[in-house]
């Protein structure tokens, strides 16, 4: 495949990802913010994300587990959640985080399970999509080509 | 004897004769003399008697006279030469003087004469005189009656009293039998008996008008004598003894309002008059005088001006009685129009409140359902449902807006705002559709349309989206043209606003958009309907376009707020159509801008190279984030990720200082206060600005409070962060919205 044909399943591909409401215009932001003093930000900004999340999904189905659920612990880990996912634009996952504040403020065990997996399904769906995308990149860069800014 | 030269008698002296010669004689010298002494005594008694020379003269001529005489009566005897002497001279000299009398008297008894002519003069003279005065002093008493008449007449406006005096004091000055008003019927056609002296109730005649004694009274301004037979004068009851006295008619102008409106008196103008009719005593032998009808003729007009008096104030007064009666009923009217405003307005914010509650739970939930698990039944119904509810929310918004716009009580929100970017953010979001429909869409800016100005953004945006929205609805095929302008100052070709001229000043522009469409089209007819609350143009393709029909018609009203016209041209059914509007906006960067608006800063700073920055947030993705949007801007960051490092970090090298609040809670409202407590100095204090995924007022006030700067809602973009940046710089404050 040559690297106009690989730049232009990119541009579909990260297209199709924004059309099916996983990415939104935040991603495009931090795109944005990549330049040639910072040429892997978006990379090194996705993969804390993914670190942090993993880590926070963790947590909080430990949490979860417990006799007493500590709904305070529940609620700041899914602040937290919800901040990053909005920061990179990782859309679903930020909207399932609302829904899983909301049962967590109602003290919801059943609910917030619910949403746990829910979040958890979105989270493991994104990040499959930006790994495959980076991967993309690596080949359109190091077949010598460039990787084309969405508008 | 002596010799004596009298001549002897010739008879023998008669002895009686004798005597009775000298008594007589005598008796005349007697005379003689107490003449002049009378004369003198009573000359002397009167002052003035002109001619005391001829007195003297008649006098001397008298006394000689008598002294002849009485020397004469020596002459009966013998008497002596020296008598004869004597009486010679006498005789001589009483011959001279009665000579020069004589004389004197030619020229003196004429003038006697004539004196007595100037005293018969005189006297008739003082007769005619007497005569006159009699004359001035009745009038004199007249024109004292018709003060008086008038005085009593011109005390009362009401006109009743008016003519009942007028014909009570003429009646007692002129000594009338009868007295009566005929007055003018509504029709005009007839007079009618309204006021007598002496019937107390008039039965109500009525007489045509045009009779030829009343016409004659009619065309003259003086008093007329009529004849008693007249059927005006035909007051009393007549019986056969009675020879009817004389009977004077003199009309009474009756002047309205609207005479009074030229600029001399109305001397033929006037076409209304009233019939007075004044009848003397029958039985009496008097007539009219000539004082005692020009006393009528005064009377009249003194009553006509009376009248006119009165009947301007019963006008005047019956106009302000209505007018307070209208007055109370706008009042009423105006109260009930409140009320109704009022309860309007209650029940649109209940249902502005009510409604778009339950809206916004069926959407959000809707489109939460809509990320869930679903199965392509069910997917389908939750469309339905997100669809028909956000029709339905844009359908209350419509109408909410609308009943605002219609009582005027919306209000446009002036800012200053990028001209250029509302444009192409139309394009961008009408382009997903039009490219669906495989139109074309192009936007073309004039290069002289400035790209910041005042106005109303959201609206204006919603005014050109729904133009080209319509545009893009109704057309199948081809393209779409939106152009953008400054209007030039010459009459808009719209045949409704025909003078309506877009003169732009120092302080505003008119921005003209023309959107083209090469659809369907519009029969001309329609067009004036288009701009109606829900009218649609219901030709039968456009059945299936959804759509309230209200959307032009809020355009409308949106445009003639922003003092505007709109209008839609279109050569017919299938030749595509243009529509066209013009709208009043601010210039900006000028000293006019409403204090509501941001004042534009002078320049956006595009980089801050070396600014030092320091950021504090405890969540990592998020942190890295801002680092990297600020460091795009080059600025120098520094971060932090807890509150008590950032408080450790700080100092005045650092201009500002970004503070996450997100569950730290009260933590980072005590470390902004410990910040102005490290750094009090003002000036060298840096700048904090805190970031939050959530705004509300109880936060924004906890940060204002304690001295931050700024609130910002995350996620911020590239071009947010550059313009805060900017304006922190230069105005150390966020404006916040």
């Amino acid at each position: 495949m040559d690297v106009n044909q690989m730049e232009r399943r990119l541009v579909d591909y990260t297209a199709s990802l924004f059309r099916e409401g996983l990415l939104d215009d935040q991603f495009t932001q931090l795109q944005q913010l990549q330049d040639e003093s910072n040429p892997d930000f978006v990379v090194e900004v996705v993969s804390v994300f993914f670190e942090d999340s993993e880590r926070l999904l963790n947590d909080l189905g430990r949490t979860l587990d417990q006799q007493i659920v500590d709904f305070k612990k529940v609620h700041d880990h899914v602040h937290q959640l919800k901040g990053s996912s909005s920061s990179i634009g990782a859309q679903r996952v930020k909207n399932g985080c609302i829904a899983f504040r909301n049962f967590c403020e109602e003290h919801n065990i059943e609910g917030c399970l619910k949403c746990l997996q829910q979040v958890k399904q979105e989270y493991f769906l994104v990040k499959n999509k930006l790994e495959s995308l980076f991967r993309l990149e690596q080949q359109i860069l190091a077949a010598g080509g460039s990787i084309p800014m969405m508008e | 004897m002596d010799y004596c030269n009298c001549i002897e008698p010739q008879w023998p002296a008669d002895e009686l004769l004798m005597k009775f010669q000298f008594i007589s004689d005598f008796f005349i010298a007697l005379a003689y003399f107490s003449i002049p002494l009378e004369l003198i005594y009573f000359v002397k008694k009167s002052a003035l008697f002109p001619y005391r020379w001829v007195l003297v003269q008649f006098g001397a001529f008298i006394v000689l006279c008598g002294a002849t005489h009485l020397i004469n009566l020596w002459t009966f005897s013998t008497h002596s030469r020296t008598v004869e002497v004597v009486i010679t001279t006498a005789k001589v000299l009483t011959a001279a003087v009665s000579c020069a009398t004589a004389l004197m008297l030619v020229h003196i008894i004429p003038d006697l004469l004539s004196v007595k002519t100037r005293e018969l003069f005189l006297k008739n003279k003082a007769a005619q005189l007497d005569h006159e005065m009699g004359l001035i002093r009745t009038q004199e008493e007249t024109g004292r009656h018709v003060r008086m008449l008038t005085h009593e007449i011109r005390s009362t406006l009401d006109r009743h009293t008016i003519l009942k005096t007028t014909l009570i004091e003429l009646g007692r000055t002129l000594a009338l039998e009868e007295c009566a008003l005929w007055m003018p019927t509504r029709t005009g056609l007839e007079l009618q008996l309204s006021y007598t002296l002496h019937h107390q109730n008039p039965v109500g005649f009525t007489v045509p008008i045009h009779l030829p004694v009343i016409n004659q009274v009619f065309s003259s301004d003086r008093a007329v004598k009529i004849s008693p037979n007249s059927p005006v004068a035909k007051l009393r009851p007549t019986g056969g003894k009675y020879i009817p006295g004389e009977v004077v008619a003199v009309r009474v102008p009756l002047l309205h309002l609207s005479n009074f409106q030229i600029y001399d008196w109305p001397e033929h103008s006037t076409k209304c008059y009233a019939l007075m009719i004044l009848m003397l005593p029958s039985d009496s032998a008097r007539h009219w005088h000539v004082h005692e009808l020009e006393l009528v003729q005064v009377v009249a007009d003194q009553v006509a001006v009376a009248l006119s008096h009165a009947a301007i104030l019963e006008e005047s007064m019956k106009a302000r009685e209505m007018l307070m009666e209208q007055n109370v009923a706008l009042d009423l009217a105006r109260r009930e129009a409140e009320t109704a405003i009022r309860a309007r307005n209650d029940f649109l914010a209940v249902m502005n409140h009510e409604m778009r509650n339950p809206m916004h739970a069926i959407i959000a939930l809707s489109s939460l359902l809509q990320e869930t698990e679903l199965t392509p039944e069910q997917r389908l119904m939750v469309e339905t449902v997100l669809k028909s509810s956000n029709l339905l929310a844009t359908l209350i918004n419509d109408v909410l807006d609308l009943s605002r716009l219609e009582d005027g009580s919306l209000e446009l929100d002036l800012v200053t705002f990028n001209l250029h970017a509302v444009f192409k953010e139309v394009v961008q979001l009408i382009k997903p559709i039009a490219s669906v429909k495989k139109l074309l869409v192009t936007l073309t800016l004039a290069s002289d349309l400035p790209e910041h100005a005042i106005g109303d953004e959201k609206r204006l945006m919603q005014t050109i989206l729904s133009i080209v929205g319509n545009a893009v609805k109704f057309s199948k095929e081809g393209s779409i043209s939106i152009a953008a302008c400054i209007a030039k100052s010459e009459p808009l070709q719209d045949a409704q606003a025909p003078y309506f001229f877009p003169v732009p000043s120092d302080t505003h522009f008119y921005l003209r958009v023309q959107v083209k469409d090469s659809g369907l089209g519009l029969n001309p007819q329609d067009i004036p309907k288009l701009f109606n609350k829900f009218v649609q143009n219901q030709s039968v393709e456009n059945r299936n376009c959804g759509g309230t029909g209200l959307g032009l018609a809020i355009c409308k009203r949106f445009v003639n707020l922003m003092e505007g016209q709109i209008w839609i041209e279109s050569e017919g059914l299938g030749k595509g159509c243009t529509a066209s509007f013009v709208v009043k906006l601010g210039i900006a960067g000028h000293s006019n801008e409403p204090d509501l608006c941001v004042e534009p800063l002078n320049r956006v700073q595009t980089n801050f190279p070396g600014l030092k920055v320091l950021l504090m947030d405890d969540n990592g993705v998020s942190r890295m984030v801002t680092k990297g949007l600020l460091m795009h801007l080059g600025c120098d960051v520094t971060v932090t990720s807890s509150t008590d490092e950032c408080f450790q970090v700080v100092s005045p090298e650092y201009k500002v200082v970004f503070i996450e609040i997100g569950t730290s809670g009260t933590g980072v409202y005590e470390v902004a206060r410990a910040i102005r407590e490290k750094i009090p100095t003002r000036h060298w204090r840096p700048l904090i600005v805190a970031l939050t995924g959530n705004i509300n007022r109880a936060t924004k006030d906890n940060c204002f409070r304690v001295g931050m700067k700024g609130v910002l809602l995350k996620p911020i973009s590239l071009g947010k962060m550059r313009s805060v940046l900017s304006e922190l710089l230069e105005r150390g404050t966020l404006h916040e919205s």
